[in-house]
């Protein structure tokens, strides 16, 4: 079985994987790090999201051989200490989440939205970005909101 | 004051673990040694099983065991049941067919589950399926609830013709002199599209068998955990109640789905003794579309009665509801009481006469998905009213303005008597929110941008807070609807809060906790909400029905006053006064007249050393228990108004602007009301818009079985935050002491007639079909159709 090398959240970590296994896999499996989700298995629904070197991808339809030597970062490696990710922040205060299955997906694309578009992303970008990532609780309009109070913040 | 009791916006304390990626959901939960079960599933609609052999497939790398409907069968392990009787109108019982765990000698629709696969990894089991074999002899099958009666095709041995019952609400005979005296008669043929309720986290479960004490464990993704332990103790009869425990811990939506006790669960906890090992199942999500139970599927003729001053003085309808292939757990309650009660809407309607067949199709089963029953009552309900109003000339909120019931208590002809309400209100608040005044210049303005505005009302009203126990006993149901609490005071005057509701989204966490704070003025964080465990909390019905605040916060209530109760005595002892002369406020007892104080904190402590009391006349402790049974449904209603643009050249309908006044009584928390309220409408706006299941007649499959083929509501089918209204009126409910109506379902109750009211207003059609796609639409709008029309 061939061995992957990463780092996530700052942590270089290695683990024996097969050729098949999924990124999410790795991360919740091999790591034991529940807080990426699986909703839908076929890249739609976004509940998984991380960032790989940088950039939001979806770790439901990553193979993790694919990440060899690069740079992952997971929902749980957001926060500094007790100190949360404006972000992070910005979704408790707007209430951009109910039952929170989707919030680590939905968490990590806003920071790659800001990332990409700005600290000013309008609503229209904010609804258009979103549009790979699915809530079924809270109708978006408090998501919209946090994303777009978490990026004035960033 | 605390500054976190009633009515402040306290932000949500379950948030914490959900941004950091703590939460606990059930499958991030791994037990030691702990095997993984996969099951497979019917590839036909409708098929006789010749023959299941295990043989290969038991012989596959990592394989601990094989399941089918024949050991579950040999070990005598009970099938699924449907919780509530209803009879038809000739007095015979419902007929209902055998829901085996795992099918036994039939299967009834593609993804009933044959077989399950145990495994030491996920990998391994699905391997292992693929290679069972399962000789079919494949039979013809039905999937239209409008076809079904009359289809050759026998779902069930019990029902000939598929019908589970054919049910009657109201009185017949006096509808018809109703309508034989109309003025005017507006009649429809109204579909309810079935929909897939998709919760984001898919259903998940781990069973587990302990042979020391001879006891389960099931993890499971439950709305209601004491249902499942009963049900499945009760009637599975896998375990005496105190040798099964159930978890639900985090559950990542629910919206009814997961109210039912499912054939996976059962499965799972039962093969765990045959494996020795812990078995965890996680659907994925092709498997959610497919078995989950489905939503809504109504097939109406409906009618509404109009005299010659425009009063509304009948409405019949009959109804096809389609069950699926298998009753699930509360299937049957669903198109009778939870529907043809709810038919007068907010109309004073002196006749009104339902008749519903329930009727097998060869599809995953039909149950409670967000509002139950109630949102098909409202779009039958408003899609006639607003018709009617459009074919009198009439101005839509002014028709339904003088048939609003204005006087409370008011008994409807089917059942329901509102406890109190003011529609008149709601409507003058929702016409101002929404500028109504000025709809005709937004119109024109949208019309130069090549676009079509139309305007849809919805006044909705829905029956929730479920329910009295009595009342629906006499109606079938066979558990009673209460809910329990028990509120624990620590020596330190901190507080943990037991209960039988379940939070999967709708925050009790800090909504109870807000209570406590009101209550005894105590910081919300020195309150733990404690749910979802059979071992922790005694009993409880559950998380559904829009009834946590009204029946769960109320049995909480109950448990506060007992608290303060005692607390007072045990005040009154230490600081040497009488109980009458204890003053209880913001957190500290006083003696009245005197300057003496104790805080909650310090008789919590006095309450547990019990040194300064006679512990013969006060029981030494501060723990109280309350049951409470609710005295009647709450009524939350409201008016929602919507308009949308229609592209002309692409059919593609945009929510303009929506408005959603609602009358919840007293709010508990604000902003978690008001996400409750946006939630539900984008589900409304998924039905009436987006989502529709679509099974292939031909073939029997399920055509939308992913989210590439289902299209959910994303962010950008969503009106703007300044487009998007949210306002509130206030009757308080008479029957709890908060004054609390429900929010859970409201939005997607009230938000599809009023989307498919401003489309058919915008492309001047009398009907459209939901969902309202591009393609519907624009094939609506063209010449050839509209002439038909």
């Amino acid at each position: 079985m061939p061995t992957l090398s990463v780092k996530v959240n700052g942590k270089a970590v290695k683990g024996d994987v097969e050729g098949r296994t999924l990124l999410v896999e790795f991360i919740r499996e091999n790591l034991g790090m529940t807080g990426t989700h699986v909703g839908c298995d076929t890249s739609q629904c976004g509940a998984c999201v991380v960032h790989v070197n940088g950039k939001a991808i979806k770790s439901c339809t990553t193979l993790a051989l694919a990440c060899e030597g690069a740079e992952v970062t997971t929902v749980e490696g957001l926060a500094k200490g007790t100190e949360l990710h404006p972000m992070q922040a910005a979704f408790k205060e707007h209430h951009g989440l109910q039952c929170g299955f989707c919030t680590p997906g939905m968490i990590m694309a806003a920071i790659d939205i800001v990332q990409r578009h700005g600290k000013k992303p309008d609503e229209e970008i904010v609804r258009r970005e979103l549009s790979g990532n699915i809530c079924r609780c809270t109708g978006y309009h408090n998501i919209v909101k946090a994303v777009q109070a978490g990026a004035a913040n960033m | 004051m605390t500054g976190t009791g009633v009515g402040a916006s306290v932000r949500r304390k379950e948030d914490l673990r959900f941004i950091t990626g703590k939460g606990n959901y059930t499958d991030d939960i791994t037990l030691k040694d702990q095997a993984y079960g996969y099951f497979l599933r019917s590839p036909h609609a409708h098929a006789k099983i010749k023959s299941i052999n295990t043989a290969k497939a038991g012989k596959m790398p990592g394989v601990l065991g094989i399941f089918t409907g024949d050991d579950v069968a040999k070990d005598k392990l009970g099938g699924l049941i449907c919780g509530w009787t209803i009879h038809s109108k000739d007095g015979s019982g419902m007929k209902a067919g055998p829901h085996p765990v795992l099918a036994l000698d039939k299967v009834r629709f593609v993804g009933d589950q044959v077989a399950l696969v145990v495994a030491e990894t996920k990998d391994q089991a699905k391997a292992a399926a693929a290679a069972v074999q399962v000789t079919y002899t494949v039979l013809p099958h039905v999937v239209d609830v409008a076809k079904a009666m009359k289809s050759k095709v026998q779902i069930h041995d019990v029902a000939s013709d598929n019908r589970v019952y054919n049910w009657s609400l109201g009185d017949e005979a006096a509808t018809a002199a109703a309508f034989k005296s109309a003025a005017h008669v507006t009649s429809m043929d109204i579909v309810n599209n079935r929909l897939i309720p998709n919760a984001m986290e898919p259903r998940a479960a781990i069973g587990a068998y302990d042979a020391g004490t001879e006891s389960y464990t099931l993890y499971t993704t439950s709305q209601n955990p004491h249902v499942a332990r009963l049900v499945i103790s009760a009637f599975h009869g896998l375990a005496p109640e105190h040798k099964l425990r159930v978890i639900a811990p985090d559950v990542g939506g629910g919206f009814g789905s997961k109210i039912f006790i499912y054939g996976e669960e059962v499965a799972c906890v039962w093969a765990a003794k045959f494996v020795g090992r812990p078995i965890k199942w996680t659907g994925e999500r092709s498997e959610s579309f497919l078995s989950d139970a489905h939503g809504r599927d109504h097939v109406t003729k409906a009618e509404l009665a109009v005299d010659s001053s425009g009063k509304i003085t009948g409405l019949r309808v009959n109804t096809k509801a389609a069950m699926g292939a298998y009753l699930s757990t509360f299937a049957s309650a669903v198109p009778t009481y939870l529907y043809a009660t709810l038919l007068s809407g907010q109309y004073n309607i002196p006749n009104i006469y339902a008749e519903v067949d329930a009727i097998y199709t060869n599809t995953a089963p039909v149950d409670a998905y967000r509002g139950a029953g109630r949102p098909e009552a409202t779009y039958v309900v408003e899609r006639l009213v607003e018709t009617a109003a459009r074919e009198l000339k009439m101005d839509p909120a002014e028709f339904r303005r003088q048939n609003f019931v204005t006087q409370f208590p008011h008994q409807t002809p089917v059942i329901m008597c509102y406890d109190t309400g003011d529609y008149g209100a709601a409507l003058d608040k929702a016409l101002e929110l929404s500028d109504y005044k000025n709809f005709a210049r937004r119109k024109a303005a949208s019309l130069k941008n090549g676009k079509l505005r139309g305007v849809g009302f919805s006044a909705y009203i829905e029956a929730c807070g479920i329910a009295p126990s009595a009342a629906v006993g006499s109606l079938g149901a066979g558990v009673g609807l209460w809910e329990s609490a028990e509120v624990r005071v620590n020596a330190v005057g901190t507080i943990e809060v037991l209960t039988g509701s379940h939070s999967h989204g709708q925050g009790h966490e800090t909504t109870f906790a807000q209570l406590v704070s009101e209550k005894l003025g105590v910081d919300i964080n020195s309150v733990s909400i404690v749910h979802g465990d059979t071992d922790k909390v005694q009993m409880g019905m559950g998380t559904y029905g829009s009834r946590s605040g009204a029946v769960g916060m109320h049995a909480n209530s109950k448990a506060l006053d007992k608290i303060e109760a005692k607390a007072k005595r045990v005040a009154a002892a230490v600081m040497e006064s009488s109980v009458d002369d204890i003053e209880f406020k913001n957190g500290t007892f006083t003696v009245k007249g005197t300057d003496k104080k104790m805080a909650f904190g310090e008789v919590a402590l006095a309450s547990y050393v019990g040194h300064k009391f006679n512990s013969n006349e006060i029981e030494i402790g501060l723990k109280e228990t309350s049951f409470h049974d609710p005295a009647n449904f709450v009524f939350p209603a409201g008016v929602h108004i919507c308009e949308v643009e229609v592209d002309q050249d692409t059919g593609l309908t945009k929510i303009a602007a929506y408005t959603a006044v609602d009358d919840f009584g007293n709010l508990i928390n604000p902003m978690i009301v008001e996400g409750q309220v946006q939630g539900g409408v984008a589900q409304g706006i998924g039905q009436a818009l987006l989502e529709g299941a679509i099974y292939d007649e031909d073939s029997g499959q399920l055509l939308t079985g992913s989210f590439m083929d289902y299209n959910m509501p994303r962010a950008a089918n969503m009106p703007h935050i300044e487009n998007f209204k949210l306002g509130f009126t206030c009757t308080p409910c008479p029957t709890n002491p908060m004054g609390i109506k429900g929010c859970g379902e409201a939005g997607a109750i009230g938000a599809p007639p009023a989307v498919i009211n401003a489309i058919t207003d915008a492309i001047g059609v009398r009907d459209i079909a939901m969902p309202a796609t591009p393609l519907t639409v624009w094939s609506a709008m063209q010449p050839m159709q509209k002439a038909a029309e």
